[in-house]
């Protein structure tokens, strides 16, 4: 093994392992990106590294740069630990109905955490870091959620690490949060071969938030629509709480130990399995277990978890 | 005939409820109906006659129709669409 010389030289150049065992179909292989190997924990450790390098390069980013930043947990932490590393103050509009351990691990990075309500779930909090971008034109604003250098993060490094491991790979399954990894990924690997499916996943989280007071409170991200994101796209489904926890618990039978919402990534994974004749599917594993052990998802009675799932927002 | 599961910020134009039965034979139809029936949520779901809304998915039973036939999707008896404002995570 090589010395390397920051732990930010870690992000990336993730594993990916075969979990067929839980296949239902013996003709389609199903592989598994372990981004939670990434040192901050999450596949969001490469958009963040991305965004700030690319700021650092414009000179948006200077020593002392107070940014801020609006996420639901995983850009946070990411951003949070290289901030710390690098000298920044890093401020993050958090929903309050996040599991106690991203809370926990902001404040472990030395983030300031600004609380939003959590009925209002990611869109709630993400117009008021826009807000208060606006009060604060000193503040550095990545804006996760239209940054194209997060798209770019998994367009040069995850696309070509799944075509350099699996060139087989017959359709790409992702989540979507900021469709980040889905655009860059996804596109790089349509790049190689036209045939390849990019299929996204997201939580039905929209019944989960009630404090959204119009439907058009919904938000798609700029970087969705910019990358074209409806053309990308060859399928999106949602998965309900309890299949989520269930197929988080089933990883657990071939040593994966995931967060929830690589739960709800491979129940997509095992439907696309029975729906097709042959296949490699590829799936992004995008944390592990570390923060939602409070959720008692793996120990407690499967309808308790399901219910208390549905309070908490893990995409 | 379908069902149609609605999203927390439409239940009020139903009386409050969560899921309602449809009529219709196309996604569209369901719309349409919902429109007629609910007057509330005219507007909300698309313009007049039109696609639904960016901010706005329609999934029959969990896939988002706009990568199957769009409005034209086919439902119906035990087919289950949930409309849901789009929502950004991460």
């Amino acid at each position: 093994m090589a010395v390397y010389e920051s732990a930010l030289d870690l992000i990336g150049n993730t594993p990916i392992v075969d979990v067929s065992a839980l296949s239902p179909n013996p003709r389609v292989r199903i592989l598994a990106k372990l981004e939670g190997q990434n040192p901050g924990g999450s596949v969001k450790d490469r958009a963040a590294k991305y965004m700030i390098e690319e700021a650092e390069k414009d000179g948006r980013l200077r020593p002392g740069s107070v940014l801020i930043e609006s996420s639901s947990g995983n850009t946070g932490i990411a951003l949070a630990m290289i901030c710390k590393v690098r000298g920044y103050h890093l401020k993050v509009v958090l929903p309050e109905n996040v599991s106690i351990e991203r809370r926990q691990l902001l404040e472990v990075w030395g983030a300031e955490i600004i609380p939003s309500p959590g009925g209002e779930g990611s869109n709630g909090a993400m117009r008021r870091a826009i807000e208060l971008a606006g009060e604060h034109p000193e503040w550095v604003f990545l804006h996760q959620y239209s940054n194209q250098a997060n798209a770019k993060a998994h367009y040069e490094g995850t696309g070509p690490e799944i075509w350099r491991d699996c060139p087989e790979l017959t359709h790409f399954i992702a989540g979507l949060g900021t469709s980040g990894t889905l655009m860059g990924a996804g596109r790089f690997l349509k790049e190689q071969n036209a045939a390849v499916q990019v299929w996204a996943v997201e939580p039905p989280v929209g019944e989960m938030v009630d404090g959204l007071k119009n439907l058009d409170e919904g938000y798609v991200p700029e970087l969705f629509t910019a990358n074209d994101g409806f053309d990308l796209l060859d399928r999106k489904m949602i998965v309900r709480p309890r299949e989520s926890i269930e197929w988080t618990r089933r990883l657990t039978e071939v040593g994966v130990f995931s967060g929830i919402s690589s739960g709800a990534i491979m129940a997509a994974a095992v439907k696309a399995a029975k729906l097709l004749d042959e296949g490699t599917l590829v799936t992004i594993v995008c944390d592990g277990g570390w923060k939602y052990l409070s959720t008692g998802a793996w120990t407690d009675g499967l309808d308790e978890v399901e219910a208390r799932a549905k309070g908490i927002i893990y995409f | 005939m379908p069902a149609v599961r609605l999203p927390t910020v439409l239940r009020s134009h139903a009386g409050g409820a969560a899921v309602v039965v449809a009529e219709g034979e196309t996604v569209a139809d369901v719309l349409s109906w919902l429109e007629a029936t609910y007057p509330g949520m005219a507007g909300q779901l698309r313009a007049p006659g039109g696609e639904a809304h960016r901010f706005v998915n329609v999934y029959v039973d969990d896939d988002d129709v706009r990568y199957l036939d769009g409005l034209a999707t086919k439902v119906g008896e035990g087919t289950e669409v949930t409309i849901l404002p789009a929502v950004a995570g991460g």
